[in-house]
């Protein structure tokens, strides 16, 4: 570290939303040439310091210091000038544009006044030669998958020079070695003394890159430490607040997957597939018993979702769910069948933001039953609190707007969306994305005791530890086809992963 | 004090509030400068007066209006509806022929027949619309043409003036002593609030109109909620096309409901329903056709020359929409609350 100095001080911010205390007196420092990460649990106020910081939303109290001078940004771009940038939790791109329109927006080099399209595109290229990224820059954002999205996200910000760079989430749907490559360049750009926030739910990357952590809980600062000396069993107690022997617990739960071989099946799919997204698969679920899904993102995981929920429809092979035959493949029969899926992107396809927390949980449920069988407030009242209790999740009141609320509970709601169905197949594609440990935990073991109460799991995770901990059998993909059927005896993260680099066991 | 003050409160944040407080500052402007605007008189024993008038012109509007909410509440917008107004107005008139006092169909028949056609017209929006993935604007853009076109076609170019009485009932009779159009209007209103708020359509047009992709993996069947949309706005101008030229006793292909789809479009965002979809107010909606006709009245009885009238009734426009943008609203409720502190 060259300058000990700090270049962006904090302090005593404070904001409140309509019932929630989201920040209460929180200071926050950051040095020059500094990787500072910045972790809580969901609603532990992360997001809302980062918003007031880039101009998003303005704090209620507080002062807000950039290299000595009081700084008070009234939007994201004026933030962007003022030398902070941010890459967000939920990619922000315009899927229509040009990744080099993307990186460059606002800011297009112009030649005689109308964009100077050549510099505009070479500029683009050279920072995303500098990431070690090779893609056509011309082409549009929304054709390529979301990690690389992420990092000409990350290239946007870059390309602005950022005396600050903050970076929400930014590692959630990046593979192993694109992970790699984005410490690379952070490890970079802190050797020139920019100072990067870093917020993320992995803590062995907060051990492998940052200097220093920020912990916030319940929108209170909990305290500053330096990494090194801060042991991560009690990072992780600060975080929660609690001791967590969720761990153990869960293995109570887990049943023994000799038992669930000789259960029924409840859903069985034979020679199932779809060209150009998932060759065609064999898969018996039984009864009470969960099967992860590993493999990395854009490994048909999520294709071999949909087609089993009939988002996608198949070209080839058969399903049968509680022993009948399905022939029209649609969201509305795969829920009338027993079926439920928590889809991996939350904000496209999982809540429905404008609408109220109770209208989201009871939707999937309302359309089970139909235009006319309709469940009245009263009811759809009683539904939704009776979840909202269940699975904990922390709001005002159950019609506050499910865009209000943070991440993980919106991913509760989702959760508890698809357990109004009452369900006998979940299939929960990367649930537990971009939520804190703490939720993460709840849903895993919600996950387990679901199947203790006899429904069948197919869940689908990044986190590899996670698919160990919570299914019976693994099922590995590589190049959109299932590779290989892993036994519980024979699951563990070396071989999982000798799997999905290439290798057979 | 404290229920008075909540009870401001809960106004002061609903929905309606804006389009009432223009409704209102109008009223008020009449009562102080229009001579006679609030004058009702009993002649025959049907009521006469600018407010009734008001009402009873209104209807076709409010009509459309309601229809429009349920599209625009998807997301989607229909540009159609005075084509279709035309469309019908053309059908019905052309069913009951122009001999004096004799009807070519009988009137159930034609009214059936009219409404029948415009519920055509909605599934072909509506087709376009969530079948064929083309843009809503384009898509009814299509028959918001073409439609004039199929009105002329089916008047065979021609003005057609009727001389059946029993046909005037529908745009100028009175049942109560009220004009029958408004029965019509609560009838319709009463049905539309039924179905989108005593069954799941409501929210899953809401829901829908937010986050269609969401809305699908719940197991929400879009693309029929959005073609129900459709096909209810069409319907709705359907019988706002029979209440104008029950009105004027003819049909001019070129003429009926010219325009209207932007007033309906106008009076459905005054009402509080984003054109971005989601959530929407039927009598939000409602109010909105009531300030603009009422507006449109005013001018008209306030001897503003014509040139000028479109000029003034923009104005009243631009200072609605503008309550409703999100910097003037953050404004009014700083203002509010320095106000509350200095009380």
């Amino acid at each position: 570290m060259a300058d000990n100095s700090n270049i962006l001080t904090m302090k005593g911010i404070s904001k409140a939303f309509p019932g929630v205390q989201a920040l209460d007196a929180v200071d926050f420092s950051l040095r020059s040439g500094e990787i500072h990460a910045l972790l809580g649990e969901n609603g532990a106020g992360k997001s809302t310091l980062i918003k007031v910081l880039t101009g998003v939303e303005r704090q209620d109290r507080g002062v807000i210091e950039l290299d000595g001078h009081e700084i008070l940004a009234k939007s994201p771009h004026h933030a962007q000038t003022l030398g902070i940038s941010t890459v967000y939790q939920e990619v922000n791109l315009c899927p229509n544009l040009s990744i080099a329109e993307n990186i460059l927006i606002g800011r297009e080099p112009r030649f005689a006044g109308s964009i100077d399209w050549r510099r505009l595109n070479a500029r683009a290229a050279q920072i995303l030669e500098w990431l070690e990224i090779d893609v056509d820059v011309r082409q549009s954002v929304g054709m390529y998958p979301v990690a690389i999205q992420q990092m000409v996200a990350i290239s946007r910000a870059l390309e602005i020079s950022a005396r600050v760079l903050i970076l929400d989430e930014p590692t959630s749907s990046l593979a192993a070695h694109e992970t790699e490559k984005l410490f690379a360049v952070m490890r970079k750009l802190k050797s020139e003394g920019i100072g990067i926030i870093f917020i993320t739910h992995f803590l062995a990357q907060v051990y492998e890159v940052s200097d220093r952590i920020t912990v916030l809980r319940n929108g209170k600062l909990v305290g500053v430490f330096d990494t090194a000396t801060l042991p991560r069993v009690e990072l992780v107690a600060r975080m929660i607040g609690r001791d967590l022997n969720e761990l153990e617990e869960m293995s109570r739960y887990k049943q023994a997957a000799a038992t669930l071989s000789q259960s029924s099946v409840v859903l069985q799919a034979k020679d199932f597939g779809r060209v150009g997204s998932i060759e065609p698969f064999d898969l018996d679920l039984h009864k009470g018993e969960v099967i992860g899904l590993a493999g990395l993102l854009g490994s048909g995981r999520t294709e071999m979702a949909n087609l089993l929920f009939g988002v996608d429809k198949p070209d080839s092979g058969t399903l049968t769910v509680a022993g009948q035959r399905v022939e029209q493949h649609a969201p509305l029969r795969s829920i009338q069948a027993g079926m439920a899926y928590c889809p991996e992107d939350r904000k496209a396809d999982g809540i429905v933001g404008d609408l109220t927390v109770r209208e989201n949980i009871i939707l999937a449920l309302q359309a089970s039953r139909g235009w006319f069988n309709h469940l009245n407030t009263a009811k759809q009242r009683e539904i939704a609190d009776k979840y909202i209790k269940l699975l904990n999740i922390s709001t005002p009141t159950a019609d506050q707007l499910v865009k209000n609320l943070s991440g993980g509970n919106q991913q509760k709601v989702i959760l508890a969306r698809w357990l109004a169905t009452d369900p006998d197949i979940l299939i929960l594609d990367e649930p537990t994305r971009g939520i804190d440990i703490g939720a993460k935990a709840e849903i895993q073991k919600l996950v387990l005791t679901q199947a203790n109460q006899g429904k069948s799991c197919i869940f689908i995770s990044s986190e590899l530890d996670e698919v160990l901990r919570t299914s019976h059998r693994v099922l590995v993909l590589r190049d959109n086809a299932v590779v290989v059927e892993l036994a519980q005896d024979e699951m563990n993260e070396r071989t999982i992963m000798h799997i999905i680099a290439g290798g057979e066991s | 004090m404290t229920t008075r003050a909540s009870w401001w409160e809960r106004l002061r944040h609903s929905s309606l509030f804006w389009p009432l407080v223009a409704l209102a500052l109008v009223m008020l402007f009449n009562l102080l400068f229009t001579p006679n605007f609030f004058r009702l008189e009993i002649k025959d024993g049907h009521l006469f007066g600018s407010l009734v008038d008001v009402l009873n012109r209104g209807a076709p509007l409010m009509l459309m209006a309601i229809g429009l909410t349920a599209v625009i509440a998807t997301a989607g917008v229909d540009l159609s509806v005075g084509a279709v107004a035309a469309i019908c107005a053309a059908m019905a008139t052309r069913l009951v022929g122009n001999v004096t006092d004799v009807t070519a169909t009988p009137l159930p028949l034609v009214i059936m027949i009219a409404l029948g056609l415009a519920i055509l017209c909605g599934i072909w929006n509506g087709l376009l619309v969530s079948r064929a993935n083309i843009q809503p604007m384009v898509a009814t853009l299509v028959l918001m043409v073409a439609g004039r076109g199929i009105a002329q076609l089916i008047t065979d170019g021609q003005i057609i003036t009727v001389y059946y009485p029993p046909f005037f009932y529908f745009g100028a009779g009175y049942l109560l002593g009220l004009p029958f159009t408004l029965f019509i209007v609560a009838a319709v209103f009463l049905f539309a609030r039924l179905m989108t708020r005593r069954t799941a359509i409501g929210l899953f047009v809401e829901s829908v109109g937010t986050n269609a992709s969401s809305s699908f993996y719940s197991g929400i069947n879009e693309k029929n909620i959005k073609l129900l949309a459709y096909v209810f706005c069409s319907f709705c101008a359907g019988i706002a096309g029979i209440i104008i030229s029950s009105n004027v006793k003819s049909a001019d292909a070129n003429n009926v409901g010219l325009f209207m789809e932007l007033d309906a479009i106008l009076a459905v965002v005054i009402g509080g329903t984003l054109m971005s979809g989601g959530r929407f107010s039927l009598a939000g909606s409602v109010l909105g056709a009531l300030l603009i006709q009422s507006v449109t009245t005013t001018i008209y009885a306030f001897g503003v020359p014509p040139e000028v009238v479109l000029v003034v009734k923009s104005l009243v426009v631009l200072f609605v929409v503008l309550l409703y943008s999100e910097p003037v609203k953050i404004a009014l409720d700083k203002l509010a609350q320095r106000k509350g502190v200095r009380a």
